[in-house]
């Protein structure tokens, strides 16, 4: 069943990454990791739907935010980023998906690893950790192309100063900030195992992205010890079908 | 009755093509699946059929190329949203392996390396509806994709052409699979778009 949300906020995230806010009064909740379908329809019934990853933590409000990242050949993304404002109204099918989730009762250490627009779904992990006040030891590797290309920023870095619970590490493949001392470059097998919960843990890694950044970081995963079955993983293609 | 998007026009499809409801074409090839992709070594794959008590057929990769062939052109849907037209394969059909297979039990549990799991009648895979395909393009299917073998089924979502498959496990009942566990429906007709659990 299609749900109406009515867009509250709207918020920049960067030069082509918006986040919308949307009020959903019969929204029945969801799980962090979860997406929606939004459908957008012409005045003439032309119909266009496409999934976008839920941002922000399960609440009892019937709030859900979505970050949407413009793809250049987009049909819906342009839509959402540029012309969307606020007072609009969006439908909404959701939420979607039972396997690439977090649950508040999950108390094994957690690995979160994000390739560019792929943090959404991890963010909305973070989030709810904190608004559960869980203690499960979060790690995130956020590989993204440059500084500016960074989604929720301060929020990130207000998280890393106020404990250590979520740590944060960055992996820039583009440009990197002013003295960083790592230089620019993919995820490797060595910033893994640096970054990274050892596998003898037992983390259960989210590992969201383009597929071709997944494929490489679940293999290099799997190379370290960690079982494929604590691998769970979330892809977009270059059509973006997803993101 | 939809809500009509103000400003939005959409971007039509300039082709005459027919998708199944909610569709879009695209000429890439996506990948979705739920964990790392799986390689396995041809000396150690196999391929069984069993009735939940006893393994009926067994083939190693060898006997399994021994087999009949049929090449294959299919349209893909994916409940992700994205059809891919005009696709080709080449694999064996199901009805060559269930050729000598005498059973009443009606639906199927299928199995991949990687404990992927996916649910269907076993009358949808007979009859020139299903194959355990190997090459995609003329090439040998890429393990993102599914190699060295997958299930197609190309009549049903995409889910359903179960990667790295492994065999096949007879049911009397219908049981749901992996997705189907997990919010997708339990059978995946595209043209009825019956993508998740509760759409009829």
């Amino acid at each position: 069943m299609w749900r109406v949300g009515t867009v509250v906020a709207l918020h920049d995230e960067t030069a082509t990454a918006r986040t919308v806010r949307l009020e959903v009064p019969d929204w029945p909740g969801h799980l962090a990791g979860q997406h929606v379908d939004v459908r957008l329809t012409a005045s003439d019934g032309y119909s266009a739907v496409r999934s976008y990853s839920i941002a922000s933590a399960p609440n009892s409000k019937g709030r859900v935010e979505l970050t949407v990242e413009r793809l250049p050949n987009g049909e819906v993304s342009p839509y959402l980023t540029q012309e969307l404002a606020a007072g609009d109204r969006l439908e909404l099918r959701g939420p979607i998906g039972g396997w690439f989730v977090w649950r508040a009762d999950q108390n094994e250490p957690i690995q979160l690893i994000a390739g560019g627009s792929g943090i959404v779904p991890l963010m909305a992990m973070i989030r709810s950790r904190i608004s559960v006040g869980g203690t499960a030891p979060f790690r995130l590797l956020y590989s993204v192309r440059e500084p500016g290309a960074v989604f929720y920023p301060d929020e990130l870095q207000a998280l890393s100063n106020k404990d250590n619970s979520v740590t944060a590490t960055y992996a820039y493949t583009r440009a990197t900030p002013k003295d960083w001392p790592r230089p620019t470059g993919r995820i490797d097998a060595a910033l893994i195992t640096s970054a990274t919960w050892p596998s003898k843990l037992g983390p259960t890694c989210y590992v969201c992205g383009p597929t071709s950044f997944v494929e490489r970081v679940a293999g290099f995963l799997a190379s370290q010890g960690n079982s494929p079955d604590k691998i769970r993983t979330e892809r977009f293609g270059p059509t973006g079908d997803r993101k | 009755m939809a809500i009509t998007s103000r400003g939005f026009s959409g971007r039509r499809s300039a082709t005459d093509v027919k998708l199944p409801p909610g569709q879009y074409l695209t000429t890439d090839f996506p990948v979705l699946s739920a964990g790392p992709t799986p390689h396995i070594p041809l000396d150690r794959w196999e391929f069984t059929i069993d009735d939940g008590t006893d393994v009926l057929r067994r083939w190693n990769w060898k006997s399994f190329r021994d087999l009949p062939t049929d090449t294959i052109t299919a349209d893909l849907h994916c409940v992700t949203r994205w059809s891919k037209l005009a696709t080709s394969w080449e694999g064996v059909s199901l009805d060559v392996l269930l050729a000598d297979v005498k059973t009443d039990l009606p639906y199927a549990m299928f199995r991949s390396y990687g404990d992927y799991t996916t649910n269907l009648p076993l009358k949808d895979v007979m009859n020139k509806q299903a194959w355990i395909a190997f090459k995609f393009d003329g090439a040998d299917l890429a393990p993102e994709h599914g190699g060295p073998a997958r299930l197609l089924v190309p009549h049903l979502y995409l889910w359903k052409s179960a990667k790295w498959v492994k065999g096949m496990s007879l049911m009397p009942h219908d049981k749901p699979g992996f997705w189907e566990n997990l919010g997708y429906h339990i059978y995946g007709d595209p043209w009825k778009e019956q993508r998740y659990s509760g759409d009829e």
